[in-house]
């Protein structure tokens, strides 16, 4: 008897949570593609997708989440290497620098574009400095239809900015369970720390760098609300469109043809990401 | 040989701090920037060019915020939308945690899987059919249905740190408890609760700022009863600038002092959820 209650224990704490994410992710992304593929009739249709196709903002929708991804992921996994790297020689002081680089985990894309917009804009604080300094002679308009690329550039700077912290900590994470024999044996072969980090840290962070490249490339596909305190509708991401879609011009069809774009970007990204960690943890030699 | 080494390091240690400062400079000036925008005064919003000391400290623009319809009621409701959220999601998952901790049983690692793969679906693809739901149901627009939603998105995420934080406390303890006379309700309450209230709480202040900061979802399930992210944000091209500083401010500000409350768990909670 006790060994029956101890075996059905585990499902019974369970339960409560796999009910709930039924409910409230899986049955609604059924329901999404129940939005997206059928007719008010109940038939099979493509036609919210020819519509999305028709949509003017459909093709830069997709050329800027795209361009966003490229210019976003690589950035931040630079920044935040370079500032993993920094804190893990433990340098005197290194944990409060930590916690600095930390803090934006707390931003929201939101917030980060508000704050770069008081940077960016007309009268904004990146001009006034740029005034002071003798470089510009009236301001530069960052954020005008007329810029695009510089445009585009302030989103990825806020974008890098916010989210670098997060990839910054799974970086660290990961470096944290490399055995501190492999930069002792580096170190007895008299490499110095730029060989050192390119040939045995970089190879044994592969998978950490990997989950914080794939983890990144998830969100940006879901970036939206930095693009709009910044671009307004000048950019239009395809996460933004869905918004759009739903909550001004109250077609749920629409938002959800966009919606399950989303998700199809998503689980390649996803497949490509299980497919690569499985092979990588295997040729780090520890997992 | 001795001195060139010596001197090799005093310049490694010197390229060490000064990128190090830099890095620091790259991440607090925004956030410094954001302040003296959202405590001046209306004027000095627009003034040209402006100056980066806070001569023109003031309250005007912050209390002009406040003061605007519907955000006190929105900072309300992103309170209480996060509190439920908080309470939700350990109340249902915390037990969850505990069984992938302690438990091996069939279809575990299957489960594990399913967690992972649901904190990776697209918000978007989630909030736009239980909108459509939630219509139907009398949730929409309610503070109620934006919480539902929060502690979906918050739940594999509590799952996975709270099994991390069970893992950490040695099974002999609450086998011992149990060889004394506790069941294992008991057991759990005594031994295994107390020392694991540290981590639970800092999961529960980063579901809180998980909350406090979503916007997506908040927006689009809302129409009136906005929490305070999607109030900024449908006001977003509508308000004046300093309104919008002031907001981005009043967002940032909690969030931050929470995320700093919790510095020495975030490492943790992350490497749990990354492995």
């Amino acid at each position: 008897m006790r060994v029956r209650s101890e075996s059905i224990l585990p499902y019974g704490l369970l339960a409560p949570t796999l009910i709930f994410i039924v409910l409230l992710i899986v049955v609604p992304i059924f329901q999404a593609f129940l939005l997206a593929f059928q007719t008010a009739e109940g038939e099979f249709t493509l036609i919210q997708f020819q519509k999305m196709l028709a949509d003017t903002s459909f093709a830069d929708a997709m050329k800027f989440t795209f361009l966003l991804l490229m210019f976003i992921v690589p950035a931040q996994v630079v920044l935040a290497l370079i500032m993993a790297l920094l804190i893990h020689t433990r340098f005197k002081g290194h944990t409060l620098f930590l916690y600095i680089y930390a803090l934006p985990l707390a931003i929201s894309d939101l917030a980060s574009g508000i704050v770069w917009l008081s940077i960016f804009t007309e009268r904004g604080f990146l001009n006034s400095i740029l005034f002071q300094l003798g470089f510009l002679e009236r301001p530069f308009l960052f954020l005008s239809y007329q810029n695009l690329p510089a445009m585009f550039g302030t989103i990825v700077v806020a974008e890098s900015w916010r989210a670098t912290a997060i990839v910054m900590v799974i970086l660290l994470a990961g470096l944290q369970v490399i055995p501190r024999d492999y930069f002792e044996a580096a170190d007895v072969f008299g490499a110095n720390t730029l060989k050192r980090t390119l040939f045995v840290v970089l190879p044994l962070l592969r998978p950490s760098l990997q989950n914080a490249l794939i983890i990144r490339t998830i969100f940006a596909f879901q970036t939206f609300a930095v693009v709009l305190a910044l671009a307004g509708r000048v950019i239009p991401v395809l996460a933004g469109e869905s918004y759009n879609w739903y909550a001004l011009n109250r077609n749920a069809n629409i938002a959800a043809a966009y919606a399950t774009l989303v998700l199809i970007f998503t689980v390649i990204a996803t497949v490509i990401y299980f497919r690569l960690l499985r092979t990588t943890a295997a040729e780090a030699g520890f997992d | 040989m001795k001195s060139s080494l010596s001197r090799r390091h005093i310049f490694n240690q010197i390229f060490l701090y000064s990128a190090a400062i830099l890095l620091a400079l790259w991440t607090l000036a925004p956030l410094y920037l954001i302040a003296l925008a959202a405590f001046s005064t209306k004027e000095a919003v627009f003034q040209w060019p402006k100056l980066f000391l806070p001569t023109a400290f003031s309250t005007e623009t912050m209390a002009f915020f406040v003061s605007s319809t519907g955000v006190l009621d929105s900072v309300w409701n992103s309170v209480v939308v996060a509190l439920v959220t908080v309470a939700a999601s350990l109340i249902l998952g915390a037990p969850g945690g505990y069984a992938l901790a302690r438990f091996r049983f069939r279809g575990r690692d299957a489960i594990q899987l399913g967690f992972l793969v649901s904190k990776m679906f697209p918000t978007a693809i989630l909030s736009v059919p239980l909108a459509v739901a939630f219509l139907q149901m009398d949730l929409y627009d309610t503070i109620w249905g934006v919480a539902l939603m929060h502690t979906a998105m918050a739940l594999p995420f509590v799952i996975i740190v709270t099994a991390g934080i069970f893992v950490g406390v040695p099974r002999d303890l609450e086998e011992a408890a149990q060889t004394l006379g506790c069941n294992r309700l008991q057991a759990f309450l005594r031994v295994v609760a107390p020392l694991t209230i540290p981590g639970l709480a800092a999961a529960a202040i980063f579901t809180f700022v998980l909350s406090w900061n979503e916007v997506f979802a908040a927006t689009i399930l809302t129409l009136r009863n906005r929490t305070l992210p999607a109030q900024v944000l449908s006001g977003l091209s509508g308000s004046p600038l300093y309104y919008r500083y002031a907001g981005g401010f009043f967002m940032i500000l909690p969030a931050v002092v929470f995320i700093f409350a919790i510095r020495k768990y975030l490492l943790n909670m992350w490497g749990n959820i990354v492995r």
